[in-house]
Formats: structure tokens, C-alpha cells, sequence
């Protein structure tokens, strides 16, 4: 039983139970937080127009049956309407979509790009000043507040050297101090995680091999090394990108950005279920899939992974 | 096992300093605090860290948007972020780690459901959990502290099962039960004593997050409410006057982040320390 398709049913079937479970929090979160009818008519509506109201949209109904009708509802993807946009929320979340994933996309791009040759040098010129400079941002980088990190950005690169915008989203520039916000953790995770990678497959005896037979020292690091290197690599870049769409909430926050993240909080702030609900099972599902393409990636490259977790 | 080097580095020294300091500071902080930290004087606003401000007195850190003082709330800030840090930590350590060590010696359906419980909490993110649920009840410290400290029992659970899972495979456990000794009495009695390094390592990482997390709560204006001064309430209220009065901000930011660095650099070390299979992650 360790073939690698049932490595992934397995995974896939963890994977429905975890989704079902998010969509249960949140369906009780929800529902405890209050009546929402108070907010959808002026504070003088008749109680008949009320009662109307909340028939309409299923709150008089038990809460057993609401919570029947609502998971038929999310396996057609259709979570209601949205009380404020007066749209389907699964929609309104959507549309906010776009502007989360170029964000996450770009503070990815930045932490990888930055991450992975400065790890790798980390490793090859290990004690060295660079080393120990690279090092020690990383640590900042990875107890350093998201939020309070923004915050400085804005302060320093915004307000006192004017280079890029505080908030908004618009041309490349709206996009440098939030990607960089939200990619700092992931880039210092990503640098400590890859020096170690290097230094470990540093001693193998195959690198001894390799360079006993004449290899030159670029050769050894860029093919032996990295390729060896690259598995826990992948894990933890897969994992980041994961707990980007945690950090999205916040640095959408901080500058303004129009992204799902922000509009779930606004959204919790209106008591627009609909819309909350939407927001959090589809960060759920991205965080999810993404999990398993990284487990998936990790099983095909490396068969001794595909034993169960049991 | 012997460690040829037990000397603890300088760094390791400073660190707990640095914390016993704060404790001491958010004790003490009526008598370390130089002015009231939730009345200002209107006529001092704004004012850029002085020995003499308009209301005469020193600020040397400043005064925000209502003349109150920064340095003060600063120090009254301590109070909050360590009060919900440690009562987090113990919530989440004796919840996760209840479940971890019976889980782990169980197994069976419990194990799946438990397990798989984690995952789903693991599969979103929690900070629109935790604002979820605080909408729900409503911001105070009470369940301020409750969020926090339910925010991290997975992660205990999850290094405690598989740890106690391993132990439990050995011939002491086996040797034990054929002697006639009850499972309570091998989990306090043999279980425990070999998980608690792991234990304290997780609860030393586990007190930066919770820090961090209380404050990012109360920036979002869902933790502590005002006027009780709190680092993250106090970079949220600096954030409109960042160009005028940056000192609002940045004071209790950097306090925070020291914090936050000195608190998981400890854990870091402790992990090296006391179990190093845990590195690398």
C-alpha cells in the first residue's frame, strides 16, 4: 500500500474531512455572531417585515436545517447572497480574488528570488561577514510583526523618502512595500532554510565524490548540491506560500489593498456572512491545494515520503 | 547525554535578563510609569520626545494625539502583551498537550479525529478565525486571551503525539505494563519527564507568537480596547499621524519586535539545547 496513488487518495480524503470541518466552524462561527436582519432594514421596520426577511433568507428555519441546507449550498459552490453588495458572495469574493493572488504572487516571487541565492551563499561562504549579516536579517525577518513591519515601510520609504505609494493598488510601484511586507517572513524562512539544506548535503559522501574527480566547485553546488538540496526546500517554500494568505489579511490591511483578505475582515465588520464565509472557504481550499501539490511534488520526487503518517 | 559545552552564550543571558526586565517593568509599572497612561494634556499634544514639554513636565518618548504619555503606555503596554502571552501559552500547553500525550498513547479513531481536527485548523488561516470568533463574543481580555491561547494547542499536540508515539514503541512501556503498572502512572511517571524539554522549547516559541498575535489583534482594533494602552492598539492609533508623529508608532513597534526576536531566539536556542531532532523548520 505505499504506491503512489493511494498515498495521494489518502491525502485527498484527509483533505475532504478537513475542508468539511472549516466549512462547519465557520457555518457556527457565523451563526452565533447574531441576527443580521437588523442590519439589512431601517431601524423602524414593521416585525412582519422582519419575519419576512429572515424567511427568506432561512433564519427561521432549526439551525440543523439551515446547516443541511447550507453544505448542499457549498458543494454547488453557492454560499447566498452578500447582504452588502447585494450580489451571490461566492462572486463578490471572487472578484477580490485577483488583486490577493497578484500580491501573494509577487511577495512569493520577491522571497524566492531574494531567498534562494542568498541561502546558498550563506552555505558556501559559511561564517563569512555576508553570512552573518544574511543571517541575522533572516531572524529579524522572521520574528519582525507583519503588521508593524508595513508600518515601517510606509514610514521610511513612503513618507520620508517619497519612493513608493503608502496604499492603494494601482501600477508596479502600489506593489513593492505590501510584497515585500508580506514576503518577509517567507524570505527568511526560505534563506535559513536553504543554507541548512546546502550545509547538510555539504558532507555527503557523494559531494566528497564529486570533487575528489576533478569537478569544479560551481559544478559540485549547482548540480550535486541543489539538486540534492532541493526537496526541503520545496516543503517549506510550499508551506510559505500557504502562510502568505494569513499574512494577506494583515498587509491588506495596513496599506489599503483591495484584496479577499481585507474584504473579510470589512465583511465581519458588516456581519456579511455570505461573504465571510465565501472569503474563508476559498483561502481554505487555495491553502489546501497547495499543500497537497507540495505533498504530491514531494512524493514523485522522493519515494521513501510515501509511507502514511499514521 | 553529555554536552562537552554547557556554558550558556552571552546572548542566552541577556535574553532572559531582557524578559525578567519586562516583568518586572509590567509589575512595577505604576510606580516605573512617569505620568497617568490614560489621561493626556490636551496641551501637549503631538510633542516630539523632550526633557520639557508644554505641559512641563519630561516625555522622553513623546506624547500622541491626545497629550498622553508614550513612555508610559509604552511601559503599562507590557502588562497586556505579557498577561495574554503566558495565559495563551498555558491554555494552549495544557490543552495541546493533554491531547498530544493521550492521542499519541491511544491512538485509534480518537487519533484520526484529533489529528484531523489539527489539520483543519492548520488549513486556514487563523487570523480569520480568531476575528471571526471575536466578532462573535466580542472584544475583551478575557477572550482576547482565549483566541490566542486556542490558537496554538496544534502545534504542541502534533510534536507531543508523534514524540510519545515513538516512546511508547520502547521496552520500558511493555516492561512496565508486564509489571503490572497502569497507563496513567507510565504516562506522569515516564512519559512525561522525557517530553517536557520538548515541551518547554514548543511553550518558549509558542510565547513569540502569542505576543504577536495579541498584538496584531489589537491593530485590527479586535484585542484590547481603548483607552488601555496596548504596543499593537498604540501602532494603530500612530499609524494616522506617521508622518507628523512617528514616535507613536515606532516606539511600541520596536519594543515589540525586540521582544518578539529575544522570546523566539531563547526558544531557538533551547531547541538546539535540549532537543535538537526538533531543528530545521
Amino acid at each position: 500500500m505505499h504506491g503512489l496513488g493511494a498515498f495521494l487518495a489518502y491525502r485527498l480524503l484527509r483533505t475532504l474531512i478537513a475542508l468539511w470541518l472549516v466549512s462547519s466552524v465557520v457555518f457556527a462561527v457565523m451563526r452565533l455572531s447574531g441576527d443580521p436582519v437588523p442590519l439589512l432594514l431601517p431601524p423602524d421596520a414593521p416585525i412582519a417585515e422582519m419575519a419576512r426577511v429572515r424567511h427568506d433568507l432561512g433564519l427561521d428555519r432549526s439551525l440543523a436545517v439551515q446547516y443541511a441546507v447550507f453544505i448542499g449550498n457549498v458543494l454547488h459552490g453557492d454560499f447566498g447572497r452578500s447582504i452588502h453588495f447585494r450580489q451571490p458572495a461566492m462572486d463578490v469574493a471572487l472578484s477580490y480574488l485577483p488583486a490577493t493572488f497578484e500580491l501573494g504572487a509577487a511577495a512569493f516571487l520577491v522571497a524566492v528570488v531574494v531567498a534562494f541565492p542568498v541561502g546558498v551563499l550563506s552555505a558556501v561562504r559559511r561564517n563569512s561577514l555576508f553570512d552573518h549579516a544574511a543571517m541575522g536579517l533572516a531572524l529579524i525577518g522572521q520574528s519582525a510583526p507583519t503588521f508593524f513591519l508595513g508600518v515601517l515601510f510606509i514610514l521610511v520609504f513612503s513618507l520620508r523618502l517619497d519612493l513608493f505609494p503608502t496604499s492603494g493598488r494601482g501600477d508596479w510601484r502600489h506593489l513593492v512595500l505590501p510584497a515585500l511586507t508580506l514576503g518577509a517572513f517567507a524570505m527568511a524562512s526560505i534563506a535559513r532554510i536553504t543554507r541548512s539544506a546546502v550545509l547538510e548535503v555539504q558532507r555527503a559522501d557523494f559531494i566528497r565524490t564529486a570533487r575528489a574527480k576533478g569537478l569544479g566547485e560551481f559544478v559540485v553546488v549547482a548540480k550535486h548540491m541543489l539538486k540534492n538540496a532541493a526537496l526541503p526546500i520545496m516543503t517549506i517554500s510550499g508551506l510559505q506560500f500557504g502562510t502568505l494568505l494569513g499574512g494577506a489579511v494583515v498587509t491588506e490591511t495596513v496599506f489599503a489593498w483591495p484584496g479577499m483578505g481585507r474584504l473579510a475582515i470589512q465583511s465581519i465588520y458588516n456581519r456579511d456572512y455570505p461573504v465571510v464565509q465565501a472569503a474563508v472557504f476559498i483561502a481554505a481550499v487555495l491553502f489546501i491545494f497547495i499543500n497537497l501539490t507540495v505533498d504530491t511534488l514531494y512524493g514523485v520526487l522522493d519515494p521513501r515520503s510515501r509511507e502514511f503518517r499514521a | 547525554m553529555k554536552r562537552k559545552d554547557r556554558r550558556v552564550p552571552w546572548m542566552i543571558v541577556a535574553a532572559c535578563g531582557f524578559v525578567g526586565a519586562l516583568v518586572v517593568i509590567g509589575a512595577a509599572a505604576p510606580i516605573l510609569a512617569p505620568a497617568n497612561p490614560e489621561r493626556g494634556a490636551l496641551g501637549a499634544r503631538l510633542e516630539a520626545p523632550t526633557l520639557a514639554g508644554a505641559d512641563g513636565r519630561a516625555h522622553l518618548l513623546g506624547t500622541d494625539h491626545l497629550g498622553r504619555d508614550v513612555l508610559s503606555r509604552v511601559i503599562y503596554g507590557t502588562r497586556v502583551s505579557l498577561t495574554v502571552g503566558f495565559a495563551a501559552v498555558a491554555i494552549g500547553g495544557l490543552i495541546g498537550g493533554t491531547l498530544g500525550l493521550v492521542v499519541g498513547f491511544r491512538g485509534g479513531w480518537i487519533d484520526e479525529v484529533i489529528m484531523t481536527a489539527a489539520d483543519a485548523q492548520l488549513a486556514f488561516p487563523f487570523i480569520l478565525l480568531a476575528i471571526g470568533i471575536i466578532a462573535v463574543l466580542g472584544p475583551s481580555f478575557p477572550n482576547l486571551i482565549l483566541v490566542v491561547g486556542l490558537s496554538g494547542w496544534v502545534t504542541y499536540a502534533r510534536v507531543l503525539r508523534s514524540q510519545v508515539l515513538s516512546l511508547r514503541r520502547r521496552e520500558f512501556v511493555d516492561a512496565i505494563i508486564g509489571l503490572g503498572g497502569s497507563v496513567p502512572r507510565i504516562i506522569v511517571r515516564h512519559i512525561l519527564p522525557n517530553v517536557a524539554s520538548t515541551f518547554m522549547v514548543i511553550a518558549t516559541l509558542e510565547l513569540a507568537r502569542a505576543i504577536v498575535l495579541e498584538a496584531t489583534l489589537s491593530f485590527l482594533g479586535l484585542g484590547v480596547q481603548p483607552p488601555t494602552p496596548s504596543w499593537g492598539g498604540m501602532i494603530h492609533e500612530g499609524r494616522d499621524y506617521l508622518d507628523s508623529a512617528w514616535w507613536i508608532s515606532i516606539f511600541p513597534g520596536a519594543v515589540l519586535m525586540l521582544t518578539s526576536l529575544v522570546v523566539s531566539r531563547t526558544g531557538d536556542w533551547l531547541r538546539d539545547m535540549l532537543d535538537p531532532t526538533l531543528r530545521g523548520g
